[in-house]
């Protein structure tokens, strides 16, 4: 049995899932393969959440090309898919002489990059505007236009809108075979499934260069990055209003401080390129790192602070023979012909086989293009031959199943909560205590399909707080065994073999 | 906003109730401290608690060891509970259950509106004159530690492999390495070897052990379970489940001595590192911590600095036996009962200034004219140590000289009279 | 011969010091009450343990009832104990203190109920 499609995209991260909502506009039958159990657990589930501004990136790239218009497109997506989104702006601070001509020199490119609003801010308006940095900054470069949304809340709504729209979403599917025979191309899946589709998308994060090596596609790689990010407790309160960066080295923009869209603050991340795929581990060095660089921000900050710590792998594309490449490259432009594509940029777009179309290699500010470069796919698509047939049924709104507890309750809005409680016996069920989310919720993301503990994690933030899911771990274990009927020793942390318990003692019992 | 004036809120499925005391926690502390309120002639009071049942952390906490002094018994766990709970309903006193306690405001005539969501009741707003908070501890978890490495499944404290085991029916894993010697963990150690996991080891930071002698025997000894004492795990590796922790010795500075460190396989790591006073509630209705119990500062009464908010149990400090915390919150719910009618009276306070060895002392004041009763701990083990509390004029109020002190073990004592005219207090340790 | 041991009757843990043949205790040293004189004896001629666990419930408000022996018993039989007492199946309602197994595995002690269960169907 073999599940025909016109497109299958591989991965459902943040830009498979943008690409897929996209897609979704048109009458095609589309599939989403991820290999992981659920959606965004990829390299989207330990994305900074940050909206760009956009000076940081280089104005002949893709990357400096596409983050504006992404950026303008989230005040409209953040009221179609009911996603939380807060354009609270972003400043790169100063400290030095030196400092300050970067800021200069990011001021330039950012209006090469047509920014909005962009502008270089003195001492006293960068203190006022955020009282708890460092006295001794000198100046500040301020893009009001910036923002932080949640990442995987964003990615959640988009495959919602998908699946809404007809685009079949299918997790746990390791894409280990594709080939292309007679036009079409075959794909074999670990679990031993058999799928096929007119066209392919290469949204595989870390692993789109393997993906598109099994179409005889060899010319880039994809060189984890890691970046470490810790979480401060809520009680620090909001430290600074507008994401902070300090002026960027060479490999990454800095370590930040975050004011994350749900309240607690976020430093980090830190830069280190591994080897290892898989590896996600977390460093004392990165600890020390991380709160060296942002106490010289936020004086205030303390490591003791910090609740949690997690660790993300961003897929940095570089080509895979870079020197000749790069000697091509030189050449190429020389000759007038752009070069395919330059060391660390995305690669999204037609290639040699056609069919095959890469969006691989997204690091930032890929969340921020995200919306871009699924336009820029389903262009691709109809270079490359795909019929894009309007379809008038799209439904663009996506509406959270659920509202949150956890705001209505830090505004004190308890009237609203009565409301609640009255339609929906479920709220008045407080599962996790620190961050106060209720049953509903829980209920809510478990019916749509979250049923490991990260997953629900992601959908609601219970487990996120400052006992670290001490109090609510056995009461989601009970709720997704409730609802699901998944025997509490199956259900994992996130995917097989990471069960949360071993076994079951007295077996026979009741329950 | 201010519930006084929240009239426009008259719909008929608001609950709006009225009592003298609201209890937040039923487990012994709460349950102590609800009847002595009401040996102490209080009538309406509210008992509240998060969890399906009372009893709190007692009801997983199966084994023995409980009730030595005040029962003169040794009971489990769940019989103590159950002994205050047979009082709770013998004395008819208000308990809601499934309830948590959502927000806690001031009004302007001194009551306090307790907001609590209820499983069954939906959402109610209690006026009160007096608080009790009695919510316990949560415990230190691997976002506190920060132990480098990757966040695979199988890593959880030693309290929720307890609640798995003893309450759910689960066995975590089954190549356990325990962190922390603290008594959860020592327990823990003896549970998940009857239940037929093979507990490989427990690593300790300090020097000495974190838990009571006793359980280092029937846990560890009697299992042959090593202790690695001034060890640390260093480094945490798998991906989908924990497969191996790095345990490294520490040098003089607790660094890691990574050059000696040796590797164990496990599947799963259990987390006894500590225990802190849940106090985010009392934080939002204003009442300041000691950042060394990280528990609210109270008066002799046990009241916090906000007047009719008053602590008692692990979330005032952390307790090792239940007795003292039944016997704490006893005075406490007698305080209460006098601020309810407003009897509480309150003489000149002076402080309690903590020296050699004293980690803390509780309450940190004592008042002129009047005996006091203290708890306090040791900064760390020693050997042959007088305990001399004196005022500035060299009165003594107490001695005793004690052949072991541990922090693990807190100790309780009763000082004479405090004299008028005294100006501080001085506590301290010395050798003999 | 000499021993060192840790008294485990009361969260105290006096340290013993103990000498002894083959038959009885010839002196003790370290103990603050007399409790450790019978600990010590006990400890080196035949030790024995408190078992406490947990034993399935059917129809009751919990799933599990914790138990414990009557008596303290040879500590060599824990391991077994637990396992015995993990094949039990007990109806709810049960008080605490009820009698869940008589002699268990020929000890001389009962399993003993340690909390009441009620009656109620699902958990």
């Amino acid at each position: 049995m073999i599940d025909k499609y016109d497109v299958i995209i591989i991965g459902a991260g943040v830009i498979g899932a943008a690409i897929a909502r996209e897609l979704s506009r048109y009458h095609l039958s589309v599939a989403v393969l991820e290999k992981e159990i659920d959606v965004s657990f990829g390299v989207s589930k330990a994305n900074s959440g940050i909206i760009h501004g956009g000076f940081h990136a280089p104005p002949d790239t893709l990357k400096g090309k596409l983050v504006v218009p992404g950026n303008r497109k989230f005040d409209r997506l953040c009221e179609e898919l009911d996603f939380p989104f807060e354009r609270n702006g972003e400043l790169m601070v100063a400290f030095s002489e030196d400092e300050i001509s970067t800021l200069q020199f990011y001021y330039d490119r950012g209006k090469k990059n047509n920014v909005p609003y962009l502008e270089i801010i003195g001492k006293e308006r960068l203190l006022e505007l955020e009282p708890n940095l460092n006295p001794d900054v000198e100046c500040a470069l301020y893009a009001p236009s910036a923002g932080v949304i949640c990442p995987y809340e964003y990615c959640f709504a988009l495959i919602e809108n998908a699946k809404q729209n007809g685009v079949n979403v299918i997790t746990g599917e390791k894409v280990i075979e594709l080939k292309k025979n007679a036009g079409i191309f075959e794909i074999k899946t670990e679990k031993n499934n058999k799928y096929s589709a007119l066209y392919i998308v290469n949204a595989a994060g870390l692993f789109a260069d393997e993906i598109a090596r099994m179409v005889g596609i060899t010319n880039f790689k994809i060189v984890p990055r890691k970046g470490e990010e810790y979480l401060l407790d809520r009680r620090v309160g909001k430290l600074v209003k507008r994401v902070i960066f300090p002026c960027p080295t060479k490999k990454s923009k800095g370590m930040l401080i975050i004011p994350t869209v749900d309240g607690p603050v976020m430093v980090g991340p830190t830069a280190l390129d591994i080897e290892d795929k898989v590896d996600f581990s977390t460093t004392r060095d990165g600890l020390k790192t991380v709160f060296n660089h942002a106490q010289k921000l936020v004086p205030s900050i303390r490591s003791t602070d910090a609740i949690t710590s997690f660790v993300g792998l961003r897929p940095a594309a570089t080509s895979n023979y870079s020197i000749i490449s790069k000697f091509f490259s030189i050449i190429k432009s020389f000759t007038g012909t752009k070069p395919e594509y330059i060391d660390g940029d995305f690669i999204i777009g037609r290639t040699t086989v056609s069919g095959f179309i890469n969006a691989a290699g997204i690091q930032s500010p890929g969340l921020t293009a995200s919306p871009i470069i699924a336009e820029h796919i389903s262009d691709a698509l109809l270079k490359d031959g795909l019929k894009l047939e309007k379809n008038p049924a799209f439904n663009p709104i996506r509406k959270r199943k659920v509202k949150h507890l956890r705001s209505i309750l830090d505004e004190k809005n308890f009237s609203e909560v009565e409301k609640l409680v009255k339609e929906n016996k479920k709220y008045s069920n407080l599962v996790c205590r620190c961050e106060n989310v209720t049953e509903a919720e829980i209920v809510a993301a478990i019916k749509m399909g979250h049923t490991t503990l990260d997953g629900i994690k992601f959908a609601t933030r219970a487990g996120t707080g400052r006992c670290q899911a001490g109090f609510c771990t056995t009461r989601i274990l009970d709720l997704i065994h409730q609802e699901t009927g998944i025997p509490v020793e199956q259900i994992t942390k996130k995917g097989p073999g990471s069960e949360i318990v071993l076994t079951p003692l007295r077996k026979g019992r009741d329950g | 906003m201010n519930y006084e004036q929240s009239t426009k809120h008259k719909a008929q499925n608001i609950m709006k109730k009225k009592v003298d005391a609201v209890i937040i926690g039923a487990g012994p502390a709460g349950m102590a401290a609800a009847v002595s309120l009401r040996e102490n002639g209080i009538k309406n009071i509210l008992l509240v608690d998060r969890e399906p049942v009372a009893g709190g952390i007692l009801q997983q906490c199966i084994h023995n060891g409980f009730g030595v002094h005040h029962f003169k018994e040794e009971l489990t766990g769940p019989e103590y509970a159950e002994r205050y709970i047979d009082q709770i309903n013998k004395n008819k006193i208000d308990l809601w259950l499934d309830s948590c306690v959502i927000d806690i405001e001031k009004n302007q005539d001194d009551t306090k509106t307790v907001v609590v969501l209820s499983k069954e009741r939906g959402i109610n707003y209690i006026n009160t004159k007096a608080v009790v908070l009695a919510m316990g501890c949560r415990e230190r978890n691997r976002g506190n530690i920060n132990i480098p490495g990757s966040r695979p499944a199988g890593i959880m404290t030693a309290g929720t492999a307890q609640k798995l085991v003893n309450i759910y029916g689960y066995l975590p894993g089954k190549e356990v390495v325990i962190l922390g010697s603290g008594d959860i963990g020592l327990i823990m150690a003896r549970r998940m070897t009857w239940e037929g996991a093979n507990v490989k080891a427990v690593i300790e930071l300090q020097s000495y052990p974190g838990g009571l002698n006793r359980n280092i025997v029937q846990c560890l000894n009697d299992f042959d379970i090593p202790l690695y004492l001034s060890h640390t795990i260093s480094n945490i590796s798998g991906n989908d489940r924990i497969e191996e922790v790095e345990v490294s010795p520490l040098d003089e500075n607790f660094e890691a001595i990574k050059s000696k460190s040796f590797n164990l396989k496990c599947d799963t790591l259990l987390l006894s590192v500590g225990l802190i006073p849940e106090n985010e509630l009392s934080i939002k209705i204003g009442v300041k911590l000691d950042p060394v119990t990280r528990g609210a500062y109270v008066d002799k009464n046990l009241m916090t600095i906000v007047p009719g908010i008053f602590s008692c149990g692990n979330v005032l400090q952390v307790h090792d036996l239940v007795d003292f915390v039944s016997e704490e919150a006893k005075i406490c719910g007698a305080s209460v009962a006098k601020y309810i009618n407003n009897k509480l009276e309150k003489s000149k306070e002076i402080p309690l200034q903590k020296r050699n060895l004293v980690r803390y002392v509780l309450p940190s004041k004592v008042e002129i004219g009047k005996p006091a009763l203290l708890s306090l701990r040791p900064m760390h083990p020693a050997k042959n140590m007088t305990l001399t509390v004196k005022t500035n004029s060299s009165v003594e109020l107490f001695k005793r000289k004690y052949k072991n002190i541990f922090p693990s073990i807190m100790l309780r004592i009763n000082i004479d009279v405090v004299p008028e005219d005294t100006e501080f207090v001085e506590i301290k340790f010395e050798k003999e | 011969m000499k021993k060192e041991l840790i008294c485990i009757n009361c969260p105290q843990g006096c340290n013993l010091d103990v000498e002894f043949d083959k038959e009885k205790i010839i002196s003790l040293e370290g103990n603050e009450c007399k409790m450790g004189v019978k600990y010590a004896e006990e400890e080196i001629f035949h030790p024995v343990r408190m078992v406490t666990t947990t034993a399935a419930v059917m129809n009751g408000f919990i799933k599990l009832l914790p138990v414990k022996t009557s008596c303290p018993i040879d500590k060599s039989l824990t391991l077994n104990i637990v396992k015995e007492i993990s094949k039990v199946r007990i109806n709810a309602p049960v008080k605490s203190g009820d009698i869940i197994i008589k002699n268990i595995l020929n000890t001389g002690a009962d399993i003993v109920a340690t909390r009441t269960v009620g009656k109620i169907g699902s958990w």
